[in-house]
Formats: structure tokens, sequence, C-alpha cells
């Protein structure tokens, strides 16, 4: 009970299986109140269906969660009153105005009278449509319709908000400014936000993130950590003959080096130092029967590095294999992400 | 598009809301919205309003003014149009009715529905909110219908005009249960249209709207009195027969109500009939909707 109080969410070996496929092979987490939360993976990782066990749409196979002090399963209409949703897929009405789907939203949720057209005042204020409030939201871009979503998880003053992917499909410059809203949020609403992401850049705003893939969580820390835990520098070659090249920096300078999104990829302390021993044994005068290096770049490390540190792939190329692809094909086809 | 959000607000200023427990008051202000919603909707789709409206007034003006000079030996000298008028009444809501339970499927596909399917109140709310509202907005429909009286000689008694206001409201709600609870069945709209148009345009023309239900065929006479719809249509045509100054041999033939082995129903248990049917559709359509994860 001492961690209901102080937690937003406490989740204990959660499990989800659509017939015989695994979707969530039992997480455990919890989020403190007021944090900003993010979940980092690839299409299927598991992300969604985890998510939608915390908000009361999925029933867990095994395993416990509480959301806002209440328990998921038990306490189903005490966790929706408390947590705000903004879904993936657009859940507006098209036909009402802004102001419309708003009041709605309070009418279904039993906000008190005399709160609701103050309140949507300053939701809509907040995400900057108060001027289109009357507008049909038929009318609206995808930007001023995530925004007005976001609104709409607000209007009743949810302690957990969570967003599933709430940039996707969006310009990085509206990506910013909807993530300037949710961070103001959190400052003035003192709410605990829970999101998806596989946009890597994106996980860097969160307090916190928790890395997951093929259902499981493979790694959770503050992004710097998570970062500062990796290390090394990371260096990138474009040569001709990519395996001939790993054969090489294997053999002659000890490096395990491997191929994501089409180059050769290996982390090293001080990789600037380190790219003039790299020229120097790929000389074409010294050694000619060494592929030739076209390219070369070295950076610090990113949440990428960290992704790949602890899956062994990069989010996109997790993406691209079959037997993921199969795991995601399966999760639309149980009903994984309603 | 830039998006600038307004001067950060002192947090002491933000409206905090408290959502109290689900009570019935809850619920109730549940139902209100949806029923709400319904008829927003409709005044905002003013293309529905008038395309709904085309269809009754094709059947009454085209087809009953055309086949008036087949018809005049057996209808008595009463006017075809003014015979139909009454199944034509039944008809108008009936197919508003049933564009209205398609809305289910729309907010589906558009994912409005997990909107409502989430919130902390019971599905049954959603339910009866959707069917009040499109009961509301098809017997609105009917009203149009029913201010065109005087053009097919029916006269405007104050007891015809509330009477068949009251039958429109009762058919139009069980033709919403009966449309919800094949809607949350189906995910996509042209199924939806094609398993309604199978059921409910059968169901409309055995049910004695455009023809008299007695001295049918025998297999006829069977779907017709197994035709929930003419428990609705034969009270309507009760109703409006009432008001009009015909020959009894007229009204023997037209207005023959419906028999059960030699005994007329009457009107009161016919209607108890359609408001049975629509409440057990409700409860099937709540608990389909319940069901579903």
């Amino acid at each position: 009970m001492s961690t209901a109080a102080t937690q937003a969410i406490t989740v204990e070996s959660l499990h989800k299986q659509f017939g015989d496929f695994e979707a969530v092979k039992g997480v455990s987490f919890e989020v403190g109140a007021a944090e900003v939360f993010g979940f980092l993976g690839p299409n299927g990782a598991g992300k969604s269906t985890t998510i939608n066990m915390l908000c009361t749409l999925l029933t867990p196979t095994s395993g416990k969660a509480s959301v806002a002090g209440h328990d998921v399963v038990r306490e189903r209409d005490d966790v929706r009153r408390n947590i705000g949703l903004v879904f993936q897929d657009p859940t507006l009405d098209g036909y009402l105005t802004a102001a419309q789907n708003l009041k709605l939203h309070a009418e279904l949720y039993g906000v008190p009278t005399n709160l609701v057209a103050p309140r949507m005042e300053q939701v809509l204020k907040m995400v900057g449509l108060w001027d289109r409030r009357d507008g049909q939201v038929m009318a609206f871009s995808g930007g001023m319709r995530r925004r007005l979503e976001i609104a709409r998880g607000l209007m009743h003053s949810p302690r957990v908000l969570f967003l599933d992917e709430p940039t996707i499909g969006l310009d990085p410059q509206t990506r910013r400014s909807i993530w300037t809203y949710i961070r103001q949020l959190q400052e003035r609403e003192e709410i605990t936000i829970f999101m998806t992401t596989h946009y890597m850049d994106e996980a860097e705003w969160c307090d916190r993130i928790a890395i997951m893939d093929q259902g499981q969580i493979v790694a959770l820390d503050t992004p710097e950590r998570l970062k500062a835990g990796v290390g090394a520098d990371r260096v990138t070659i474009q040569t001709d003959d990519n395996e001939a090249a790993i054969t090489a920096l294997r053999e002659r300078l000890g490096i395990q080096a491997l191929i994501a999104e089409g180059a050769v990829t290996f982390r090293i302390e001080s990789g600037e130092q380190f790219v003039p021993r790299l020229f120097a044994e790929f000389d074409p005068a010294r050694n000619p029967d060494l592929p030739a290096i076209s390219g070369v770049s070295v950076s610090r490390p990113t949440l990428d590095d960290v992704f790949m540190s602890f899956t062994g792939s990069t989010i996109r190329d997790a993406e691209e294999d079959p037997s993921k692809l199969r795991n995601r094909v399966m999760m639309q086809m149980m009903g994984g992400r309603r | 598009m830039t998006a600038i959000a307004d001067k950060p607000l002192d947090p002491a200023e933000v409206v905090r809301v408290h959502v109290p427990r689900r009570s019935a008051r809850s619920e109730l202000r549940a139902i209100k919205i949806v029923w709400r919603r319904e008829l927003i909707r409709f005044v905002n789709d003013r293309m529905r309003i008038v395309t709904s409206l085309v269809q009754p007034f094709l059947f009454l003006f085209v087809l009953g003014g055309g086949l008036q000079r087949l018809a005049s030996a057996g209808t008595h000298g009463v006017n075809l149009k003014t015979f139909i008028y009454p199944g034509i009444l039944c008809m108008t809501v009936m197919f508003t009715a049933m564009f209205s339970a398609a809305s289910i499927v729309w907010d589906r596909e558009f994912g409005f529905l997990r909107e409502m399917m989430v919130a902390p109140v019971r599905r049954s709310s959603i339910v009866i909110g959707k069917c009040l509202g499109g009961a509301t907005v098809a017997a609105a429909q009917g009203v149009v219908v029913l201010a065109i009286a005087g053009l097919v000689g029916v006269p405007y008694a104050p007891g015809l005009i509330l009477g068949a206001l009251g039958l429109q409201l009762l058919l139009a709600f069980a033709i919403t249960a009966f449309g919800l609870s094949v809607a949350i069945r189906i995910k996509q709209m042209q199924s939806f249209m094609g398993v309604m148009q199978m059921i409910v345009m059968p169901m409309y023309f055995i049910s004695g709207a455009l023809f008299p239900s007695s001295g049918l065929p025998a297999w006829l006479t069977v779907l017709n009195r197994i035709d929930p719809l003419a428990y609705a249509v034969d009270p309507m045509r009760r109703l409006v027969f009432g008001q009009l100054d015909i020959s009894a041999a007229a009204r023997r033939a037209l207005d023959p109500g419906i028999h059960w082995w030699g005994w007329r129903m009457p009107a009161v248990l016919e209607v108890g009939v359609v408001l049975l049917l629509g409440l057990g559709l409700l409860a099937v359509a709540i608990w389909e909707f319940s069901a579903t994860e």
C-alpha cells in the first residue's frame, strides 16, 4: 500500500498471451508520480499490448498491475476515472466541433457541470486551439487533431496520462511542439505521463525510459545513464565489401563489428583517435587486398546505440526483421493494438 | 503551422477536476450526451435529412399515384395514396432508424467508439443513449411525412397526430435496437448495409405496409403473421383509417387487422408486441456490447 501512494504505476510480472503467441513476457516496473516515462521499442515489441493492459482495455493473462493506486483488473472503473488516454489512431468525432468533442468527454467522465467550461478553456488554451474551438474537427490538420486529443485526455484532470505513439505520422516541427506541451503539462499539473514511441530522439525527452524488445524489458534507466552505460563511441564505415571489412577488423584490429542499415558499425573508446589507425590499416598502398573505405563517421553514444547494445540490432532493422514482422502481424490479428 | 501555447498559467490557477464515483446520475448524464450527439450529428448533416425523405415520397406519390389507376377497383373508391400512407409513415421511420444504428459501425471505423468504450460508464448507458438518439432522429423525420397528411386526404386530427407520433417513436426505437444488435457485430459499413437490406426490405414488403393483410396466399399469410413489422403497421393503419369517412365494405377490405385463428388482435396488444420486441433487442444489443472487450 505504501508504494501505491508514491508510485503512479506498479507492474509485477505482467504477461499477455494471444493464442500461442506471447506478446508480453512478464514485465515488471514502477513509475513514480509526476514522472515522464517512455516505452521504447520497435513495432510489435509489446508496447501497445502493455499500455492496453494498463488502460484496462486488455485483461492480462497473468501478473499484477496498478495504476493511480487501483488494480487494473479488479478496479477497472477507478483506473478509468484517473487516467487520460491518447491513442495511436484518432478517436475524435469529426462531425462535432472541438468544443463539442471536449464537452462530450466531460459528460461521459462525469466532470462536475460547473467545471466543464473553465477546464475546457484551460486545456484548449494549453494546446493553442482555443480560437478554433467552434471549428469542425473534420477540417483540422493531423497535428491539430492530436493536440485536441491530448486536450481531451486532460479534461477530467487524470493523474496518469497515457500516450500511445503520440507523435506518429506528424512532421518534426509539430512533434517538437507536442513535446513542449507534454513537458509543460507535467510541470503544471504534476501529472504522470506514460508514453510509447519508436522514435529515438523522442525518448530523450523522457525522465526514464524502458527499452522493450520481443515482449521483454531489456533496459530501464534515465536516457543519460543508459547512454553513459554504453560508454564507447560509435564508428560507422562504408566499404565496398562489408563482410571482408568485418573479417579484417576482427583479424587485424581485434574489433567485433557488425552490419546495420547497410554499413559496418562498431563501438570503440575515443573513436576520433582511432580513425587514423583505421586508415593506416586499410591503406590500399599497404594492404591492397582489403576493401576500400568510402566513408567514415564517429558519433557519441545515442539511444540508438543503447538499443543496439541491448538487442543487437537497430530499431529500424528490428522492424524489418521477418521473424519480428511475424509477431507484428500476429499482434494485429489478435487485436493487440485495438 | 506554428503552435504557440499561451503564457504559462500560475499553477494555482489550474482548474482541477475531481471525477466522482459512478452513480445513477452519472449514467443518466452519459445517456443524455450520447443521445445529444446523435441529434447534433443529424442536424449538421442536412444532406441526410433530405436524402432519407426521397424514398418515402417516391413510394407515396410515384408508386401510389402510378398504381392508382390499376387499383381503383380493389380500393372501393379510396385513393391508393391514402391507403399506403400509414405504411409510408412506418417506412420513413424504419430507414432513418436503420441509418442511425449504422452510425455505430462508422464510430468503430473512425475510432470514436473507443473513446466511448473506455469511459468510466456502463456499456448499457452508451447503447441506451444511441438507441434513444436513433429513435428521436427517426421520429423527427417521421414528422415531416406526418405533416403532409392533408395532401393524401388524411385529416389533421390531434388524436391521429399524437398517436402516429407515438407509434413512430416506438417503431424507431425497436428498429434502432435491432440495427444496433446487428451493427455491433459488424466491422464494415458495406456489410452492414447489405445485411440490413437483406433483412429490412423483405420485412417491410411482407408487413402489409403496401397491401391489406387479408386474403393473401397461405405462405404469405404465415410470413406476414410472424413479421414483427406487421404489428407496427397495423395499428398505424387503424389510427389513420379511424379518421377516414369511408364505406364499411372499404374498411373491411383495406383495414382488416391481424387475425390469429379468426380473432382480431387489439391495437394495444400489437403495440405491446413491438414494445417487448424493442426492449428484447435492446437487451441483446447491450449484452453484445458489454461482451466486446
